[in-house]
């Protein structure tokens, strides 16, 4: 496997953060590891804002990652942290699989409705399945990691936190193959002309619902490291106003790079967090403005102040 | 000679729109088909039936004797019939480079990859190669809204050879394209085409550039076809110059319509 420079790059960054997390204080850590799984929620998102969909309802598959690990540990006595979140992917996956039949017929707002309705559909399922904590949602079991067990707290914690880095670093060399090969690029062509994708003998259809079953599989590998972070889950994972805050983040950082979603949910968290602490009720305010601010001087995102306008072909 | 594309009473409404109306049609390989009308006359109409855009209202079509009725554009083009459009459809955020090479991948499979890279060294060199052949090669790297009329066209008839298909369809390949270039262009696309041994009609407004090219020519007015034969014959036909043509100037022969 040859890697280029952004994979490198990429490599070297979730390097230093590891490291970082060895010095870095329990409260930063526990920011950045929230930060970096909602990011992968967010790459779902942007994977299909490329191929011209904007899912207002990704919280579904947010929200399916945190409840099958957390229910996976509660009632299935899976504790094996990689089982959990694969199992949440898998879940996902068929859930998108099925899904995605219905939603590839639609385009545009019908398509951002409707896969809204489907995690408001979960949202009110969760919220009446008493079993389930209905709206409290419930604790997520003590886990494990081949074998051992972290201690609880700050211990967690570190694994947690090193886990999302690893996790993010695996899918942002994924999504960044992905993005240059065949399925990636011609799912920007379906967002640009889908007329013409189908004279060449492409079916849109199939390929908007393979990207869509893909950035299933990424968001909810994000709500299962949420899940593990935090140690709950509960409905509102799934709440419109959550998959909301996905696509904030998504158009936060532009399409420009698989690196933007990361900067982008970290400056989230962090205008939030303090935005909360020094104006605690108009934070909503000061996150109106900034995406403002981002939409009218950076409509690329802010990933448009890392990269300078490449000119010619594209590498 | 053998049939490659033929269509039995063919009708399509659009409410009260009569677009086409009982079209039989019978192209044979290796043909060059002009097709001439006046604007509204059902001629791109004809070109979204066959090629599976639109849904005929009855009839019947045929490519290499097999009925297409119902298949999907994709089908179609799959099945070697590809297309060219009225207003070029190509990718317009695109570079010019990059829309051929979405159309050789998509040409080498139904299935995109998800993890090798689309812009492969060997489609890069296919591509330039295209360029070449259809004399855009300055465009390379320009993004399709910056690249004039008559190049989008040509790239938009190249994406649709890339697939070699047996038969292709072309819907007023130099619209928009000054009176100079017209010949320049398709005397281009002509090349590229006798090359690959396709069959093609063309839908054209300017009547010198059909005398140039075509072997037969159908004329349509008001979704009927109302001449069908060689040009000199159907451009002579007195209907087709009363409806089609108009009385344009001819050094051939006289004018004596009133
Ligand atoms: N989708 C549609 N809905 C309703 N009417 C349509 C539609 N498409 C075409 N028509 C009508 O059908 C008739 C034939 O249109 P068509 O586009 O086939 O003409 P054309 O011969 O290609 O004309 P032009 O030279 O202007 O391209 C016209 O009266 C047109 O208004
Ligand atoms: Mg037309």
């Amino acid at each position: 496997m040859r890697l280029d420079k952004t994979e490198i790059s990429l490599g070297l960054i979730a390097l230093a953060c590891v490291l970082f997390g060895f010095v870095s204080p329990g409260w930063l850590i526990f920011l950045l590891t929230i930060a970096l799984a909602k990011a992968l929620v967010v790459q779902g998102v942007v994977m299909q804002m490329r191929s011209g969909l904007v899912s207002f309802g990704q919280g579904l598959f947010y929200c399916i990652g945190g409840y099958t690990v957390g229910m996976g540990g509660q009632f299935f006595g899976i504790h094996d942290a990689i089982a959990a979140l694969s199992l949440g992917m898998f879940v996902a996956i068929v859930v998108a699989m099925l899904l995605g039949l219905l939603l590839t017929r639609y385009r545009e707002i019908f398509f951002a409705m409707l896969s809204l309705a489907f995690s408001m559909i979960l949202f009110g399922i969760l919220v009446k399945s008493q079993e389930l904590g209905s709206t409290d949602g419930f604790n997520v079991h003590d886990w494990t990691l081949f074998g051992w067990a972290p201690e609880a707290g700050a211990g967690s914690q570190h694994t947690v936190f090193t886990m999302t880095v690893v996790s993010g670093l695996i899918v942002a060399v994924l999504i960044h193959r992905y993005t240059k090969a065949g399925i990636g690029v011609i799912c920007e062509a379906v967002r640009e002309n889908e007329v013409r994708v189908e004279y060449l003998g492409l079916s849109p259809r199939w390929l908007l619902y393979g990207n869509y079953v893909a950035a299933a599989a990424v968001s909810a590998l994000g709500g299962g490291l949420t899940a593990l972070a935090t140690g709950h889950v509960d409905p509102e994972m799934a709440y419109w106003t959550t998959s909301g805050e996905f696509v904030f983040i998504a158009l936060l950082g532009g399409l420009g790079h698989v690196a933007a979603p990361f900067i982008a949910a970290i400056v989230f968290s962090f205008v939030r967090t303090y935005a909360i602490e020094f104006v605690p009720h108009t934070w909503q305010m000061i996150l109106g403005f900034t995406l403002l601010a981002v939409i009218i001087f950076l409509p690329k995102g802010l990933w448009s102040l890392v990269s300078r306008e490449k000119t010619g072909e594209r590498a | 000679m053998t049939c490659i594309l033929e269509t039995r009473s063919l009708n399509k409404e659009f409410g009260a729109v009569i677009a086409a109306k009982d079209l039989n049609v019978q192209i044979n390989k290796g043909e060059v088909v002009g097709v001439i009308g006046s604007n509204g006359a059902g001629k791109t109409t004809f070109i979204n039936m066959v090629t599976g855009y639109l849904k005929p209202t009855r009839g019947e079509i045929l490519f290499n004797g097999k009925s297409i009725m119902g298949h999907s554009p994709r089908a179609i083009t799959r099945a070697g019939m590809a297309r060219s459009f009225q207003v070029a459809q190509l990718f317009p955020e695109m570079t010019v480079l990059d829309n051929l090479i979405v159309a050789l991948a998509a040409a080498e499979s139904a299935r995109p990859s998800f993890l090798s890279p689309l812009r492969s060294d060997a489609r890069i060199a296919r591509a330039e190669e295209i360029l070449k052949e259809f004399g855009v090669e300055n465009y390379r790297n320009s993004l399709v809204t910056a690249v004039p009329q008559g190049a989008r066209k040509l790239v938009d008839i190249a994406m649709a050879l890339i697939g070699n298909p047996q038969m292709l369809l072309l819907d007023e390949p130099t619209s928009g394209v000054s009176v100079d270039e017209k010949t320049d262009l398709m005397d281009t696309v002509m090349n590229a085409v006798r090359q690959h041994g396709v069959t093609v009609l063309f839908v054209e407004h300017d009547m010198d550039v059909v005398e140039r090219y075509v072997s037969r020519v159908l004329a349509f007015y008001s979704g009927e076809i109302i001449a069908d034969g060689e040009p000199a014959a159907v451009l002579a036909d007195q209907q087709v110059r009363d409806l089609v043509t108009g009385h344009r100037p001819t050094t051939k022969q006289g004018n004596g319509a009133s």
